[in-house]
């Protein structure tokens, strides 16, 4: 018999599931209204507001006999992604107004759906929950994609992200199914007590790795990534870049550290394999891109690998670097994708990196915070990215050996590259002379909330270490 | 609170306002209040510092102040001066003043221009009054990236390729720096038990085991060297100086790359000490080929600035060289360069952008006769050349005569290759001294004397107040440091003393 006040110890996923279907009643009666955009808007941003505040006292809570198990690391990684979800909502206004009217109510019920199954993902003790939360959170991604239907590329993109989120997938349940054969179990605190280093339990690791490798978009898994951020809507880009790919990276760190300790010696090295890759391929890439989206999805896929070097370093430390640096990636990426978005939609969509030559002329301010958060990707203090990544930097050293300072070697050259091609848009923007740039335009009140919040953060997360603090003293 | 921490707060406040300011005055305003401001602050630090130090005040460090900051990493906001940071705090605060002046007339985006300007002082003096690793390096950070836009969008010439050059070679030495910050915080915690940024802490442990210091000393030496023109990592200084706008390059010159030199003195030798004395041969080298190598190379050059840039890569490498000689006499000869170099460069780019800034071009082949047009700048010129090439009663003699008679008489380090080593590094390096007067000379009786060549500049005029402001003040330093330099090296010399003594070479 099903004892129904456990639902209460999974406070955040109750409220997200009333706030989905109030959402959803809410769009469904204001159906004919002509405030229906606005109102349903400002409810969302309002509830995920009070979701937000709410997960600064939540606590860590277990339901279900082990099947659900939030530590306080997955309570405040929710806190970083509600809050990076508030921030595409607001940024989002000026696309849901002008081209995506009629789907408004859709793509709230879609980004708090996908929200929900990363919840899950973060706060699951089984294996089987955990494949739930993760479906859950890729499969409506796929519709957000698609949401600009009538754009042949957004259709392409969809297609894509869902033929390799679907294999993936498949891929994942594989090494699943695998570790369930060497265990004998599918609860995360019973398979790290029973597994040891058998090929069969090996190959599940990798295959089970291979599977949120796409999700967070590692090299060689990253195929799918360019295409689809093109394609996608700019605030759905953002989404992905940001929220999907932070709560998958946090799942890996908890599950490698907590279910996979027996192997930690083979996932060391496929993650510094994997993070090599990720990171230099991903920029070599990125300094030839001429079309921003593009580029920011290269950008992301580099970020990526430096978010999995917090991982190396197997420790409470490595978990509280990668939730800051998830936090700060949130702020700083936020606000280039709102830069982005509201470019996009005050000049006839364009999203080449050409339209921001001599953009310092026209429209000075935006390009400041562009700038302010370019330079915070690219880790220039006194921005919060300095000091996410040198904690980064910090936990993958810490673990000591001697492959681990090359890794860290090797992401410390990329930041240079990085710099190079960030760079770049800046002098775009500064140096760069035209005849003709961007039009001077005002953003509307809800990009310039957005703008607000996110240049607060890059420029305070890093210098006010009490964000750290706070952060660090969530353990698993 | 320390007042040391004012040197940021000052910096700080000058970016609110400046960027709540809405006119050219209020701009120009904020600049001068300010940078009087920083230049009364360390000029009180240092008669503070001198008086404490004759009351027998012998702490290492003075006017201490540490607060945790990121408490779970063991990161610390920790201020201190000793001598050698007091002199280049002075130095730096004189350079900001100056160049604040000989900035007066820039166009367009003036406010902008100051935004950073300022940003990069605040990471010139954060840097030299840290005595954490974390925090000292994060404002290294600060000081080398607004050179990107400062270069990129006032510069001249190849602006575009210089700025990011010099931006990404710079960068690329921080990527090393990390590294090698990284290794000494881990392995000092390691084995000393304790896991800590704090310089000083980590020199009095000094626990970390010899093969270790050999494998990051490399790392931070070069990461600090770049900036102070390292040969080969010193290609970005000719170009970067070349484009940059008059004040940035005196800012660039006369305090940035000296960043590198008290780096590469303050964290490499001080914290791996063995690994200093053991691979600063190899340092010494490529330190001596930085020195001969930019004066030949300023011979050839025909652009002023160019012909300045490879000077000030001969001049700054004779820094580095003076400093891993690790004799005291030598390294506070070093730290003297550093000031005069700084003083001596800031004048010397001030006055190429102000003659440039007349006659638009820096082409030596096509300048003569500016003496007659333009005395003031041009006997400012010849001052400043005359203390380049170290001519008695100016800075330059002192800085190099200390620097040469300390590494001639440097004790050889158990890594040298043999026991003249030293010695002869030191012939070579003497050498420059010969060319830097024929480079000096060459431009001095080019540019300056002969006759006027392109009639048009005979309608141009002499220096305006502002301009005069920042050379008079110059040159008085100059000469100052060079008739009286006593009151100085006291003031750098036990400092100087105190590092070697932890590094075990006195």
């Amino acid at each position: 018999m099903l004892n129904y006040s456990e639902f209460l110890n999974m406070m955040p996923e109750a409220f997200l599931v009333l706030v989905l279907i109030m959402v959803f009643f809410a769009d469904f009666c204001l159906a004919k209204s002509e405030r229906r955009l606005e109102a349903v808007g400002r409810m969302t941003m309002t509830l995920l507001l009070v979701q937000t505040i709410m997960l600064t006292t939540a606590g860590p809570s277990e339901a279900f006999g082990g099947l659900y198990v939030a530590t306080k690391a997955a309570q405040v990684m929710k806190l970083i992604l509600t809050f990076g979800t508030l921030i595409v909502v607001m940024m989002a206004q000026p696309w849901l107004e002008n081209e995506a009217k009629k789907y408004a109510g859709e793509f709230y019920m879609l980004v708090l759906s996908t929200l929900l199954g990363m919840y899950i993902m973060l706060s699951s003790g089984n294996f089987l929950l955990f494949f739930l939360g993760l479906e859950m959170a890729s499969v409506p991604l796929a519709c957000m994609v698609a949401l600009d239907k009538w754009k042949k590329n957004s259709a392409e993109g969809a297609a894509k992200y869902i033929l390799v989120a679907t294999f993936s997938s498949g891929v994942m349940l594989y090494g699943i199914s695998f570790v369930y054969a060497a265990a004998g179990t599918l609860y995360f605190g019973d398979v790290a007590a029973v597994l040891s280093a058998s090929p069969l339990a090996i190959m599940g690791m990798v295959f089970f790795f291979s599977g949120l490798g796409f999700k967070i978009s590692l090299v060689p898994f990253h195929f799918w990534t360019a295409d689809t951020y093109e394609g996608a809507p700019t605030p759905v880009t953002g989404y992905l870049s940001v929220v999907s790919k932070g709560a998958a990276a946090l799942t890996l760190c908890i599950i490698f550290m907590k279910v996979f300790q027996p192997l930690v010696s083979y996932w060391e090295y496929l993650l510094y394999i994997v993070i090599v890759l990720s990171i230099t391929v991903a920029n070599l890439f990125a300094i030839r891109q001429s079309e921003l989206k593009r580029f920011m999805a290269f950008s992301s896929i580099s970020q990526a690998g430096y978010i999995m070097l917090a991982v190396v370093g197997n420790s409470q430390m490595g978990i509280a670097a990668l939730s800051y640096y998830v936090a700060v990636y949130v702020v700083a990426n936020m606000a280039v994708f709102t830069v982005i978005n509201v470019v996009e939609h005050n000049n006839g969509g364009r999203t080449d990196m050409a339209a921001y030559n001599g953009f310092y002329q026209t429209n000075p301010k935006l390009s400041f915070l562009m700038t302010l958060a370019l330079f915070s990707l690219a880790g220039i203090p006194p921005f919060a990215g300095m000091f996410s990544k040198f904690f980064v930097f910090m936990a993958a050293a810490q673990q000591g050996s001697a492959a681990a300072y090359f890794v860290v070697f090797i992401a410390l050259v990329n930041t240079v590259i990085s710099l190079y091609y960030y760079l770049l848009i800046v002098k775009a923007m500064y140096i760069t002379k035209t005849d003709t740039p961007l039009p001077t335009f005002q953003s509307d009140g809800h990009t310039k909330v957005a703008l607000a919040i996110c240049t607060a953060g890059v420029a305070l997360f890093g210098v006010c270490s009490c964000v750290y603090e706070w952060i660090a003293a969530a353990g698993l | 609170m320390s007042i040391l921490s004012l040197f940021v707060v000052i910096p700080a406040l000058m970016l609110l306002c400046l960027w709540l300011a809405k006119s050219l005055n209020q701009v120009r305003g904020v600049m001068v209040a300010g940078a009087s401001c920083l230049l009364a602050l360390s000029i009180w630090l240092t008669v503070y510092f001198i008086q404490e130090r004759a009351a027998g005040n012998t702490a290492e460090m003075l006017l201490t102040y540490s607060t945790p900051w990121f408490k779970p990493l063991n990161i610390a906001y920790s201020v201190g001066v000793d001598g050698i940071s007091v002199v280049m705090l002075l130095l730096s605060s004189i350079i900001v003043f100056t160049g604040t002046f000989a900035s007066w007339q820039l166009k367009p985006l003036t406010k902008e221009y100051f935004l950073w300007f300022t940003l990069l002082s605040t990471g010139v003096f954060g840097f030299f009054i840290s005595t954490d690793l974390f925090t000292m390096f994060m404002f290294y950070e600060v000081a080398l990236i607004p050179m990107y836009l400062l270069i990129g969008v006032w510069g001249s010439g190849h602006k575009e390729y210089s700025a990011m050059k010099l931006t990404l070679m710079l960068m690329g030495g921080s990527a090393l720096l990390i590294l090698g910050l990284l290794g000494i915080y881990f392995f000092n915690g390691l084995y000393s038990g304790t896991y800590t940024f704090e310089l000083t802490q980590i020199a009095a442990a000094h626990a970390i085991p010899m093969w270790i210091q050999e494998i990051f000393f490399p790392f931070i030496f070069i990461g600090f060297g770049v900036l102070g023109a390292l040969f080969p990592f010193h290609t970005w200084s000719p170009d970067g100086h070349a484009s940059a706008p008059t004040a940035v390059s005196m800012l660039h010159a006369g305090v940035l790359m000296k960043l590198g030199g008290y780096g590469c003195f303050r964290v490499a030798m001080y914290l791996l000490p063995e690994a200093a004395q053991s691979l600063s041969w190899i340092f010494l080298i490529l330190t001596t080929i930085s020195v001969v190598y930019g004066a030949l190379s300023a011979c050839v050059q025909t652009d002023l600035k160019y012909i300045n840039a490879y000077s000030s890569v001969s001049h700054c490498g004779l820094v580095l060289f003076a400093l891993l000689m690790m004799s005291q006499t030598a390294v506070t000869g070093a730290v003297l360069q550093m000031l005069s170099h700084g003083l001596m460069t800031a004048l010397f780019f001030a006055l190429i952008g102000m003659i440039y800034g007349r006659t638009h071009t820096r082409d030596i082949r096509e300048l003569a006769g500016l003496m007659k047009i333009m005395p003031f700048l041009s006997v400012g010129y010849v001052i400043a050349g005359l203390a380049n090439l170290g001519l008695p009663g100016f800075s330059g003699f002192i800085a190099e005569m200390t620097i040469f008679v300390g590494s001639f008489g440097a004790k050889p380090m158990i890594g040298d290759p043999n026991d003249s080593f030293r010695m002869v590094a030191t012939v070579i390096a003497c050498m420059s001294i010969v060319v830097t007067a024929v480079y000096i000379l060459r431009v001095v009786g080019k540019i300056l004397y002969g006759e006027v060549e392109n009639k048009h500049y005979l309608e141009l005029t002499d220096a305006t107040w502002d301009e005069r402001v920042a050379v008079i003040c110059l040159i008085f330093c100059v000469a100052g440091l060079g008739s009286f330099p006593f009151w100085v090296s006291d003031i750098i010399s036990p400092a100087a003393g105190n590092i070697l003594q932890s590094i075990g070479v006195m």
